[in-house]
């Protein structure tokens, strides 16, 4: 069954290229869409590891809530310029350089570092809606309710930062 | 749906470790980078990101659905992030016209 | 456990609480208590204790529940304990502690209730009767302890009270300088003691009174640890009891009010020193030498202070060098080995001592404050009560008979007698200054012509009733006292030395017997010849001191000088002045200057520099530009990483 591997790669080389035009492209709402891409991918990936719940939670909160705000924010201030002046070239330098060590590092410490999986371990449902919601409510119950709380403050906070009157 | 799981072993978890570092590394280098408030805002969220799907990937492949609960919070904390970062940055450009963060360096002693 | 005995240890355990008690109500109270409460709380207190020490006292003597060892030892609880060592907090009533309770909560309930009338109206009326009850509690605890650590507990405790009382209207800085000077001095004694009672842990492993009195026994007489143990001892009773040389803090200490002079600096704290040798008697009889040097100071100290007293001209002053005087009468019997006579003498110089400094607050307060005698005189008439009671004091403590005095001091004497012929002879003269100074006293007080100011002459008065009432019953005391331990001689039953004598025994039979024992003919003897010398010296007094009015004699220069010197106390306080605390203030000021200053500020400073100066450079890291931080934040994550990967 060698189709999900290439199902895998696939899925890496599209998120990891878009993630790349993220940062290349001139223009923020090329940006934007790019990453919208990527979180695409990376949802194929949960549905991939079936994690069924999480790809769907993903979808809706990233490219449903958060890039829309994205989107929102670039066109009501109207944003989408090329950048006035961007970082001198060997700054850019520098932290490519720095970027690619920091890669280099962590491959280099997590080479020939592999999990003793447990046996058929992918034969479980964990990922399923019902499973995960069962954990949800019962072991999580209390950090779950406290995350509504957050996101009250959350929009309290967006609201009041939002408004035009200075505090 | 069984079977594309059990496909997936041909995947070894490394395959996602090496991928969500790749992933993360251009988050930090475009957080380094960029001068644009937004685009470090979004750079983080690639570095999240990563960081989700490999809690996803190690609790399916330890089959601890501890690992995906993470997931789902670091989700909650990072909507309510990013709707406070951007009201920030819509703050920040309505005082200064600009979202270059290199201007904001009045804390400076 | 019987019901009875439960009941005595109850009682015994209330005994200190009373004062506690009181202590923490007046204290937290303070000032929101009001004075009416605080005159029943504060006397009311040391009553009750008081009475729990009379009904211990009854059942002690009725020998019920003792076990035939003539002591109750009560546990409350277990202090310190560690690996095969424990300290208890735990109370031993033994006939010597009882008598030292019954004098400390009879003679202090008069003196708070005396003090009612004498501290009226004073701003601090509430802290006083706080700080009295707490110095109450602690002398229960020195006495009651029933081992050293406990009566170190309590021996600081007075000590502290002490100093609070001393410095008692502490808006006077003369006061405050007496208050420190009595702490300080007491700590060098303090030292010694506490020292002694390291020695003591060492050498028998415990700190229990009846644990060491038991292995004592064991060991030779004169051994060299015992010596060393008993002078450290003995160090800390000279502090506390103020005897050569460390003396000189109880005379200041008389700026506290007079009632704190007479419980604390006369009957009760000041005996601690005595309680505490006695209480120690079968280390002391192990080691003569110990004895000897005790007996010796005890002597000098007699013959030192009464002569300065006969020079002194302030009522308070006078009565405090009495009382170094009689406390080194104690120690001279107590050194040596009339444990009993010191005891007597230490309970009937509670009640005649305590009378004359009531006696004399009274005075003091009929005159408004005035101290200083040659000021005085000629006040017999217009307070005649107090004059009176102040005769009986008087009397009592120059020895005549039959009042309490003669007893105490004449079992001494003959003791001393018994012993050695040189130190009767000694002790014999410090009497007859006694008795010389005292009259002295009374004579410039009381008799001739008023020599104050007219305003102070119109406003003299009586003091109230309850100030003359703690009088009358120490008066009653001073006369009576001597009924405890009549001598056999006199066909007395010689009480106290039977009661006490369980406390003595063991220390009895290692001291050294007399020369020769003396028949009923020689006591008499002895007996006349201390009262005649006595009470020769009173018409002297009278004649110099009423008849001879002039103040101003014409001496020749030797008379002058020879009054100069002790007048001045011998130089005392100045020779320690250049002595001690001369060097010890330069050596200070020189260590402020040099080591203080020159090294460890700059050191300090140095430090605050260097901070700076490290600031002002690396401040340019801190650009305000995010990314940069953010640069710095990677490279310090890739340093992390990359030194786990080496490593």
């Amino acid at each position: 069954m060698m189709f999900t591997k290439y199902i895998f790669f696939f899925l890496s080389i599209l998120a990891l290229y878009s993630a790349l035009m993220v940062l290349m492209s001139r223009k923020p709402i090329h940006s934007v869409l790019y990453l919208t891409l990527t979180f695409f991918a990376i949802a194929g990936h949960y549905v991939l590891l079936n994690a069924q719940f999480l790809a769907v939670v993903h979808v809706i909160v990233y490219a449903g809530a958060i890039m829309v705000l994205f989107l929102f924010t670039v066109m009501l201030l109207n944003l989408n310029k090329e950048e006035v002046s961007p970082k001198p070239v060997w700054i850019k330098i520098v932290v490519i350089i720095a970027g690619g060590t920091l890669m280099i590092v962590m491959i280099g410490i997590f080479r020939g570092y592999d999990v003793a999986l447990k046996e058929d371990p992918f034969l479980t449902q964990i990922g399923l809606v019902k499973n995960l919601g069962r954990v949800l409510y019962k072991d999580y119950l209390l950090p779950f309710e406290l995350s509504s709380i957050l996101f009250l403050t959350a929009m309290v906070g967006a609201v009041l930062l939002g408004k035009k009157e200075q505090i | 749906m069984n079977s594309i799981n059990a496909s997936l072993q041909f995947v070894p978890i490394s395959y996602y470790l090496f991928f969500c570092t790749v992933l993360f590394c251009i988050g930090v280098t475009g957080v380094l980078i960029k001068r644009n408030a937004l685009l470090i805002l979004m750079s983080v969220e690639l570095m999240i990101n990563s960081i989700n799907l490999l809690l996803a990937a190690f609790s399916t492949y330890l089959n601890d659905p501890a690992g995906q609960i993470f997931v789902f919070f670091i989700m909650v904390v990072a909507a309510a992030e990013v709707a406070i970062g951007l009201a920030i940055i819509v703050v920040i450009y309505r005082t200064t016209h600009s979202i270059d963060i290199d201007i904001l360096n009045k804390l400076k002693w | 456990m019987n019901y009875e005995l439960r009941m005595i240890n109850l009682i015994i355990n209330l005994i200190p609480l009373f004062p506690l008690l009181g202590f923490l109500i007046l204290g937290l109270g303070f000032n929101r208590i009001p004075a009416k409460v605080a005159s029943v709380v504060g006397p009311g207190t040391v009553l009750l204790s008081f009475a729990g020490s009379l009904i211990v006292f009854f059942h002690l003597l009725s020998g019920h529940g003792t076990g035939g060892s003539g002591r109750i030892v009560t546990t409350l609880f277990n202090w310190i304990s560690f690996s095969g060592f424990t300290i208890s907090f735990s109370f031993l009533m033994d006939p010597l502690s009882l008598l030292m309770l019954l004098v400390i909560t009879g003679v202090g309930f008069l003196i708070h209730l005396y003090s009612v009338g004498y501290m009226k109206g004073d701003q601090g009326y509430n802290r006083f009767f706080a700080y009295m009850n707490l110095f109450v509690f602690f002398m229960l605890l020195l006495v009651m302890g029933a081992g050293y650590v406990m009566m170190f507990i309590g021996w600081e405790g007075v000590g502290l009270c002490s100093y609070l009382l001393i410095g008692f209207w502490f808006k006077n800085q003369e006061f405050n300088n007496a208050a420190k000077k009595a702490f300080i001095m007491n700590r060098i004694g303090d030292l010694g003691f506490l020292l002694g009672i390291f020695l003591l842990f060492t050498t028998f492993g415990s700190l229990n009174y009846l644990d060491i009195f038991g292995q004592v026994k064991e060991l030779n007489p004169g051994t060299g640890v015992l010596t060393v143990i008993t002078l450290l001892l003995f160090a800390g009773a000279v502090g506390k009891s103020a005897q050569i040389p460390l003396f000189t803090w109880l005379p200041d200490a008389m700026a506290g009010p007079t009632p704190v002079s007479a419980l604390i600096h006369a009957a009760t704290m000041v005996t601690a020193g005595v309680y505490m040798v006695a209480r120690s008697n079968i280390l002391f009889v192990l080691a003569p030498a110990t004895m000897t040097v005790v007996a010796v100071t005890g002597l000098a100290t007699v013959l030192f202070a009464a002569s300065i007293a006969i020079f002194q001209n302030d009522i308070k002053k006078i009565l405090a060098y009495s009382t170094i005087s009689q406390l080194g009468y104690m120690f001279v019997a107590l050194g040596m080995g009339a444990f009993t006579g010191a005891m007597f003498h230490l309970a009937t110089h509670a009640f005649f001592k305590a009378l004359l400094f009531l006696a004399a607050g009274s005075v003091i307060h009929a005159l408004g404050g005035e101290q200083d005698i040659r000021k005085m005189g000629g006040l017999g008439p217009s307070i005649n009560k107090t004059r009176w009671v102040f005769l009986i004091g008087t009397i009592a403590i120059s020895g005549i008979p039959p009042f309490s005095g003669f007893f105490s001091k004449d079992e001494i004497l003959s003791h001393l007698f018994n012993r050695s012929s040189i130190l009767y002879i000694f002790a014999l003269a410090g009497a007859i200054m006694t008795s010389f100074y005292m009259f002295r006293l009374y004579y410039l007080t009381f008799h001739g012509k008023f020599r104050g100011t007219a305003e102070q002459k119109h406003h003299l008065h009586e003091s109230p009733s309850v100030m003359l009432l703690p009088l009358f019953i120490l008066a009653g005391l001073s006369i009576a006292g001597g009924v405890i331990n009549l001598p056999a001689f006199m066909n007395g039953s010689a009480w106290l030395q039977s009661f006490l004598a369980p406390v003595f025994s063991d220390a009895l039979p290692f001291l050294k017997p007399p020369e020769f024992e003396p028949g009923p003919g020689l006591e008499w003897l002895l007996v006349a010849i201390s009262v005649v010398c006595v009470v020769c010296v009173i018409p002297v007094a009278y004649l110099w001191y009423v008849l001879s009015q002039e103040e101003e004699r014409k001496e020749p220069l030797w008379q002058s000088f020879l009054r100069k010197i002790p007048a001045n106390k011998y130089y005392i306080d100045e020779l320690y002045d250049t002595l001690f605390v001369r060097p010890v203030m330069s050596l200070s000021k020189g260590f402020h200057e040099i080591g203080e200053k020159k090294i460890i500020d700059r050191f300090v400073d140095g430090i605050g520099v260097l901070v700076v100066r490290t600031g002002n450079t690396i401040r340019y890291l801190q650009t305000g530009h995010v990314g940069f931080y953010v640069f710095m934040m990677v490279a310090g994550i890739i340093a992390v990483l990359i030194f786990n990967l080496v490593i």
